[in-house]
């Protein structure tokens, strides 16, 4: 009952977004809610729209009509610059390091987005540990696995009540796919509100909560994954597989 | 004179030469490194520094160095202010969009040109040095006697560029230290590198644009404040050190600060020595016939990076 009231107040809400590349329309009216302590997968094919929701979220690409607020506050009328300092984290498809920095830097600047100090960035390399070692080494030297860690604690360098992934896991080995896992599921324990883009549906359903599927720009439906999982003839319908 | 005092002499000529484009390339290097704009008004930046570097010194009178100190700190910090106003009256309207700013540039270009000839006027006017001391210099030759000092008539320099030489190295050093150890700097590098990630971690892209425009031409009105005591002030004289900035980035590798300064070492050298014993057109020429071969042997430039 007392988790049911949480699970109540949104988080993070989008709300009839509509995006475009310049004339290209992208998105056509997307909603979504994002709940602490929830992960929200979005499920879809390859170009149906799910980093762009992403990069419209986190304002990179600016929203023609509808809007995305987080407790009330609206993020789309925001400068980009501003929205990462509302508590939103972010992953991006391809990790999207900066190369030239040094993990230490890379860090560095996770922390400055929200001004936090050597507490968060203790906190963050005592989750990953890898990193510490390598503090000195330049992001991009790193390994897959490595730069995929790096990405993950940059964002959690911000302390976010809001994490975005784009999947976090494309092309690495079991092992480490194991490891953003665990850290997942942590945050979500943590009460951070997660909108996770996965491509593998075994992965989606043993870790979401709800699941979104996206197709052509629009969001079709959003269940929880529980029902799905007792009766994926959704994932069917919607994803082909 | 013989050749080997001579060559000494068109060497530091070299060097002074190379100190200035050092500075100026800087700056037209870290602008389009960090914002990917051709700022084709650099030169202009460059005459500005030396027009207010003119108007502060004779404003003020007495001792030349006192003019020439404050000159040193109020013509970049002018010009500095002045680019990232034009940066954000202009270059961000038109969303750095990379045909717009080249025209965009040259109209800005031949407002500064012609607003500076319509005020300062068409005159060259000099700036006194703070201080100019004639130093001969001594070479050294192996004749029946061993090793011999002796002191070659016309070969000297003054300790003014001397100064100018070290003043251009402490300014590149000091800069390298702020990119590598600020948190300004750190800003910067992470915008080169991936502008929409910076966005995506809480950085003010169009604030640091904005100062790193204003730090391009700072850097290039600090390169024309040293220079003016040798050279004089005129409104055209931004056109060489544009063309020889352009020149230095490209061979350098554009965006790569250690090729820039490499790459302006060999310009301003070859410029300083070819220019003595030749003729000054023949330098630019040859500079321009390097610039040729890199593009086609090594498009990168000497230490850039090939585009991903």
């Amino acid at each position: 009952m007392f988790r049911l009231l949480i699970w109540e107040r949104p988080m993070l809400e989008v709300r009839d977004i509509h995006v475009a590349y310049g004339r290209v329309k992208a998105l056509f009216g997307v909603s979504l809610v994002a709940r602490p302590s929830e992960i929200l997968c979005l499920l879809g094919r390859n170009g149906a729209g799910k980093t762009t929701i992403m990069k419209s979220i986190m304002g990179i690409l600016p929203v023609t009509s509808g809007a995305v607020t987080l407790d009330g506050e609206e993020l789309s009328a925001l400068p980009a610059h501003e929205v990462p300092r509302r508590g939103i984290g972010y992953v991006p498809q391809g990790r999207r390091l900066f190369p030239d920095l040094t993990v230490d830097e890379n860090i560095e600047i996770g922390l400055l987005a929200r001004n936090q100090g050597a507490e968060t960035r203790d906190w963050v390399l005592e989750i990953f540990p890898r990193l510490r070692e390598r503090l000195g080494q330049h992001a991009g030297t790193l390994s897959g696995g490595e730069q995929q860690m790096l990405a993950t604690a940059r964002a959690l360098c911000l302390r976010p009540k809001v994490l975005l992934l784009d999947e976090p896991t494309e092309g690495l080995q079991p092992s480490m796919i194991e490891q953003i896992r665990e850290v997942v599921i942590k945050m979500r324990a943590e009460g951070v509100a997660i909108v996770l883009v996965e491509q593998r549906v075994d992965a989606v359903l043993s870790i979401a909560d709800q699941v979104a599927f996206v197709e052509n720009g629009r969001n079709l439906e959003t269940t929880d994954a529980a029902s799905l999982r007792r009766d994926p003839e959704k994932l069917t319908r919607y994803l082909g597989v | 004179m013989e050749f080997g005092p001579h060559l000494l002499l068109a060497s530091l000529e070299g060097f002074v030469t190379a100190a200035i484009l050092a500075l100026t390339a800087m700056g037209l290097s870290i602008v389009f490194g960090v914002m990917r704009v051709v700022n084709v008004a650099h030169g202009e930046f460059y005459m500005l520094g030396a027009v207010i570097a003119w108007w502060v010194a004779s404003l003020l009178g007495g001792h030349p160095a006192i003019g020439f100190v404050l000159a040193l700190v109020v013509a970049p910090l002018v010009v500095g202010a002045l680019a990232a106003v034009a940066d954000r009256l202009i270059l961000q309207r038109i969303n750095y969009d990379p045909d717009r700013t080249i025209v965009a540039t040259i109209g800005l270009l031949y407002i500064i040109q012609q607003t500076t000839l319509m005020t300062f006027g068409p005159e060259a006017r000099p700036v006194e040095a703070p201080f100019n001391t004639r130093l001969a210099l001594p070479w050294f030759e192996f004749g029946d006697k061993g090793l011999t000092m002796f002191w070659p008539w016309g070969l000297s320099t003054t300790s003014y560029k001397l100064f100018v030489i070290g003043a251009a190295v402490a300014i590149l050093l000091g800069l390298w230290l702020f990119m590598r150890h600020s948190r300004f700097g750190l800003l910067m590098r992470a915008t080169q590198q991936d502008r929409e990630t910076a966005l995506a971690f809480g950085i003010p892209v169009d604030r640091v644009y904005a100062w790193v425009f204003g730090l391009g031409a700072g850097l290039a009105a600090v390169g024309a404040v040293l220079v003016v005591p040798i050279q004089q002030a005129h409104y055209l004289m931004g056109q060489d050190p544009l063309l020889l900035s352009f020149i230095v980035v490209i061979i350098g590798g554009l965006g790569s600060l250690p090729g820039t300064i490499i790459a302006a070492v060999l310009i301003g050298m070859s410029d300083g020595i070819i220019s003595v014993f030749f003729t000054p057109t023949l330098a630019k020429i040859i500079a321009t016939l390097l610039v040729a071969m890199v593009l086609v042997f090594r498009p990168q430039g000497l230490l850039g990076r090939r585009a991903q």
